[in-house]
């Protein structure tokens, strides 16, 4: 998959995705895609044996798998957490930041322009999914 | 009021430089109109009938007179010389071009003001009470949890793609000022055995489908408020409809699951959320509180006003209103005068305005969501000099709240979405009723206008509310009564057939009549419609 980015250091999973719905029938999966409209946390009895969970954008607007995305971490999933489909350069950002550490866009995009928009601010204003600090927290120690 | 700290300004500078670089790729045709769209959107760009119309946030609907004076000169050096202050209480250009944007937001980042989130489907400028901080009846100055909620919703990871818009509202006095429950959440703050906290009303909007926001919770304390916000917000992002965009506000999952049932959903996540450690401290409020602190109220600000002259005693009686602070006012500019354009301003006046608040009001403006500006504390002794001020710049229509004071959305003349015109009609009927004496015989009579269903003119809360839409390719005027913003909250019904522009004039005048009829003592035309109802109304102006 010539259009990946992956911002992780372990062996990419090569188990096949199995969806949702199917997955309780199937307990050697470790892979699974979620779709905009299920519900993630249905995952979440599933955490420790799961790889690789790919969160499936079909279009950029559709905005589920934001949510989705920061309520596996939330639920302390490790694994990859991959954001496919109408995935564009401006939205990686906030993906990084509900806890997305991989991306399998469907148009390629351009590193250096990935790399720029990740690098645009310096600090955040909320607490997410990564381990950027709130502006509030550096006022007050 | 609140002042940027070198991490707000770096966050500001940093959004002005991502969106130069958008500008760019645009530009050079890197990224398509298409891909284009949701990036501008997000710096509330819209390209609209004639231009690039460009929406300036103004956090809470409070500025300072720099900030003032810098919305003049863009004014006059990005846009034709005038502004268009709005129902949220912003400010937007309509001549704007795109190459010139990225200069204008800098110029805009040099006073501590943006554009950020001013459109797209993510949460926009929180608004408020125009007279926090100077009204009586407040329980606390709302501007602080305004500006809290300003900071987290700020490039928000998770609800930057939301089903749709999201609008938040914060008031802090029984007397709703800012449409509180007309707005996605609203949010009242009221004391609990004698801690502040925040009353969560929920699904709350106009447009298509005006619903009135239900309760969802009756306190949240501030070291809860985000989790819960956020709480509220995820149960949206998740379940809100997405399949159709005219039923993908929030009020619509509302009303299609139940309060009760939201509520639920609600607390099952807030239970969850509020183990995430995303609340800031206590400190963190207090630091943002002091910033609101009142400012140095002098002791001899009173004066006994000397009412001789009958224009200056007109405008004290109809445009300003008591301050908690003995000695002191707030005066209402109003920017509808009899045939000008509902919110519009000169780049002089906005000047005229910012040195009048430098001089007269410790620096502060308000702008209103009915579309005027506020001088929020004005000592007595300078009322009249205040006056004779604004005067000058015709700023002293005295008629505050009155059938003239309309809010209008700007209509077929800018707007891309619009059916029909607003601003002539408005014209038109703020011109019939010229008299300021018949006006104020008339007394409190909001009216609203929009110019389409989308209800950006608020019709659905007038007290008359007039829609424009298109009847086979005419422009045909609804007229609606009973609507209200205010606390005593009602959405407005339709009485009948619509009208043309001339016939909508004499039918809101004959409307006028039957109130004049038939009002008791101390009614106003609201109060007289919910007593008899619409029937006598619709005798007069159906009748043959």
């Amino acid at each position: 998959m010539p259009n990946n980015l992956r911002y992780r250091d372990d062996e990419a999973s090569d188990q096949p995705l199995v969806a949702l719905d199917a997955f309780p029938g199937q307990s050697n999966a470790t892979a699974v895609r979620i779709e905009p409209g299920e519900d993630a946390r249905k995952l979440i009895p599933h955490l420790d044996r799961l790889a690789l969970i790919e969160v499936a954008f079909p279009a950029f607007r559709d905005g589920r798998g934001y949510s989705s995305a920061r309520i596996l971490r939330e639920a302390g999933y490790k694994g990859e957490l991959r954001a496919h489909g109408d995935v564009l350069v401006d939205q990686i950002a906030y993906m990084r930041r509900c806890g997305f550490d991989s991306f399998a866009p469907d148009a390629p995009l351009d590193p250096a322009a990935v790399e720029s928009a990740l690098s645009n601010y310096d600090n955040v204003y909320q607490g997410a999914a990564d381990s950027a600090v709130p502006i509030w927290k550096l006022r007050h120690g | 009021m609140y002042k940027y700290d070198n991490y707000d300004q770096a966050m500001v500078d940093a959004r002005v430089q991502e969106f130069r670089g958008q500008v760019e790729r645009r530009l050079a045709g890197k990224i398509t109109e298409d891909q284009f769209k949701p990036l501008r959107l997000m710096n509330g760009l819209y390209l609209q009938l004639h231009a690039y119309m460009l929406r300036v946030a103004i956090p809470y609907g409070t500025l300072n007179s720099g900030q003032m004076h810098m919305l003049a000169h863009i004014a006059r050096k990005y846009d034709r010389g005038y502004g268009h202050f709005t129902t949220r209480q912003n400010i937007q250009y309509n001549w704007i071009k795109l190459e010139e944007c990225p200069d204008l937001l800098d110029e805009l980042a040099s006073v501590e003001m943006h554009a950020i989130q001013t459109s797209g489907n993510c949460i926009r400028n929180i608004s408020s009470d125009q007279y926090a901080g100077a009204a009586a009846d407040e329980v606390a100055d709302p501007r602080p949890w305004a500006e809290l909620l300003r900071q987290w919703s700020s490039f928000h990871p998770e609800f930057s793609y939301l089903p749709r818009k999201f609008k938040f509202a914060v008031i802090a006095a029984d007397e709703d000022r800012a449409a509180m429950r007309l707005h996605d959440i609203g949010i009242q703050l009221v004391k609990k055995d004698g801690v502040l906290g925040a009353k969560f009303f929920v699904g709350g909007g106009m447009g298509r489908t005006p619903m009135i926001g239900p309760e969802i919770r009756d306190f949240v304390p501030a070291e809860d408020l985000l989790s819960y916000t956020e709480a509220c917000l995820r149960v949206y992002n998740r379940y809100g409809r997405r399949d159709n965009m005219y039923k993908a506000r929030i009020k619509i999952l509302v009303h299609e699951i139940g309060a009760d049932e939201y509520r639920r959903q609600v607390e099952e996540e807030f239970a969850h959320v509020k183990t995430l450690g995303i609340d800031p401290p206590l400190a963190e409020f207090e630091r943002i509180t002091e910033y609101f602190a009142p400012p140095a109220f002098s002791a001899d600000a009173d004066a006994k006003l000397d009412r001789s002259d009958p224009d200056f005693a007109v405008w004290l009686d109809q445009n300003v209103k008591p301050h908690k602070q003995d000695g002191y006012s707030i005066v209402n500019i109003s920017l509808k005068p009899i045939e000008g354009i509902s919110g519009d301003a000169s780049a002089d006046q906005i000047d005229a305005m910012a040195d009048i608040a430098e001089r007269y009001s410790f620096d502060e403006l308000r702008v209103t969501h009915a579309q005027n500006i506020v001088l929020p504390h004005v000592a007595k002794r300078d009322l009249h000099a205040v006056w004779s001020a604004l005067r000058n710049e015709d700023l002293a229509d005295a008629n505050l709240d009155l059938i003239s004071d309309i809010i209008a959305c700007p209509g077929l003349d800018y707007c891309s979405l619009a059916n029909a015109r607003s601003i002539p009609v408005a014209q038109k009927i703020a011109k019939r009723f010229e008299n300021l004496d018949r006006q104020r015989d008339l007394g409190e009579l909001k009216l609203k206008i929009s110019g389409c269903i989308n209800a950006c003119g608020h019709h659905h809360a007038g007290h008359i509310g007039i829609l424009g839409v298109d009847r086979k390719g005419v422009e045909n005027y609804q007229l609606t009564f009973g609507g209200s913003g205010a606390e005593d909250v009602s959405v407005g019904k339709i009485i009948g057939p619509g009208f043309d522009e001339d016939g909508v004039v004499d039918a809101v005048e004959k409307a006028t009549e039957v109130y004049k009829e038939q009002r008791e003592d101390g009614e106003r035309f609201l109060d007289t419609y919910r007593r008899i109802g619409v029937a006598p109304f619709k005798e007069a102006i159906y009748a043959k």
